[in-house]
């Protein structure tokens, strides 16, 4: 039954994902392992899509992954299974606890888990700039000949005009996306 | 029933022009919700926003849920909830059906990689600010490297280490504060 598995296996992501839609990134990735529903490179797609198109990126995320895996019916499945926690949740905190994160416990937690998080985050990254600059996220199958110079300089350029202009992140991702086409990357 | 469907609207067109997400939507949600309507309050909102970041899930999400409960309760929380992902669920489903049937069209597939480079280099610029504020000391450095070599090295699922950080964090907390006290 691929229609409850989604919406288990995305309201788990919901539950345990916490931080924001990037957090979202190391399940998914867990999930290509486990599943294969989908591959490493449709998760750098996922993001692009994600990142550039209106609306949470986790909710985006997991449509996406959901629509991928079984179509519209599991992209449906997918959001509600994430979404869910998110609104047992809250509606339990609003309901009994308004100062929740002024709880020396919440801090506490918080403290050991945003390193925990971030660190997870760093290695999605990792992968997808290995992604970006060799070819593969395979660490150890990288090689020089699979040097994607182009893509390369064209990464040097965007980090340096992000801390140069300060634009909306739309225009650099509109821009990359152009100099992707003409560049033939 | 009118105040439910303005509460599913209203979400449906903030989710529908917001980018990025998270604190992306903050100074849109404080005119809408604060300034134009007088739902919350400015304090409210910034509650909101910090409790919705300490929560499991999606940080818009939680805040429309929040705005919803405080405005019709239960069923207010499920209708902007429902509202913020509407606009997601069409737009991603018609780019994932593109992409799927145009994906081998060469053109596309190098705007696609155009577009993950220029994410990678937006990402990078979010971990970064992330990580400022997540290793500020020894503890949390430690952390920080363990899991990194863990999630390199191991298939241990992403779940286990939220629990052993969270757990990490808890006990670190208890014996600093009996530290302190002596």
């Amino acid at each position: 039954m691929i229609y409850l598995l989604l919406f288990v296996e995305f309201f788990k992501v919901g539950l345990f994902a916490i931080g924001g839609g990037l957090a979202t990134l190391p399940f998914l990735y867990d999930l290509a392992d486990k599943y294969h529903w989908f591959t490493a490179e449709t998760i750098g797609n996922m993001i692009a899509v994600s990142e550039s198109t209106p609306g949470p990126i986790g909710v985006n995320m997991a449509t996406y992954a959901g629509f991928t895996t079984a179509g519209v019916p599991g992209a449906l499945c997918a959001t509600l299974g994430l979404v869910t926690p998110s609104i047992i949740v809250i509606l339990v905190i609003a309901k009994f606890l308004t100062k929740f994160q002024d709880n020396p416990h919440v801090k506490d937690v918080f403290y050991g888990l945003r390193p925990a998080v971030t660190a997870m985050i760093t290695v999605v990254v990792i992968q997808l700039v290995l992604q970006t600059f060799f070819g593969t996220d395979d660490i150890f199958a990288l090689s020089l000949g699979g040097l994607q110079l182009p893509s390369i300089a064209l990464f040097c350029v965007l980090v340096l005009a992000m801390l140069k202009i300060k634009a909306h992140p739309l225009y650099f991702l509109a821009a990359s996306a152009a100099a992707g086409m003409l560049l033939k990357l | 029933m009118n105040r439910l469907l303005e509460l599913y609207l209203l979400f449906w067109k903030l989710g529908s022009v917001t980018f990025g997400g998270g604190y992306a939507m903050l100074p849109l949600l404080q005119r809408e919700l604060v300034e134009k309507r007088g739902w919350v309050t400015d304090e409210e909102m910034l509650d909101y926003f910090a409790i919705g970041q300490s929560t499991p899930g999606v940080i818009a999400v939680n805040v429309a849920t929040f705005v919803g409960y405080k405005r019709c309760g239960v069923i207010g929380g499920i209708a902007a909830t429902l509202g913020m992902v509407t606009s997601p669920l069409i737009i991603i489903t018609i780019i994932a059906a593109f992409i799927r049937n145009f994906a081998e069209i060469e053109l596309v597939q190098h705007a696609l990689n155009g577009l993950t480079v220029g994410v990678s280099a937006l990402i990078i610029q979010a971990v970064y600010k992330m990580l400022r504020g997540a290793v500020i000391d020894l503890p949390t450095l430690i952390v920080y490297l363990v899991t990194l070599a863990m999630v390199f090295f191991t298939a241990v699922s992403p779940v286990y280490f939220v629990l052993a950080g969270g757990v990490i964090g808890l006990v670190l907390g208890m014996y600093q504060k009996k530290g302190a006290g002596k």
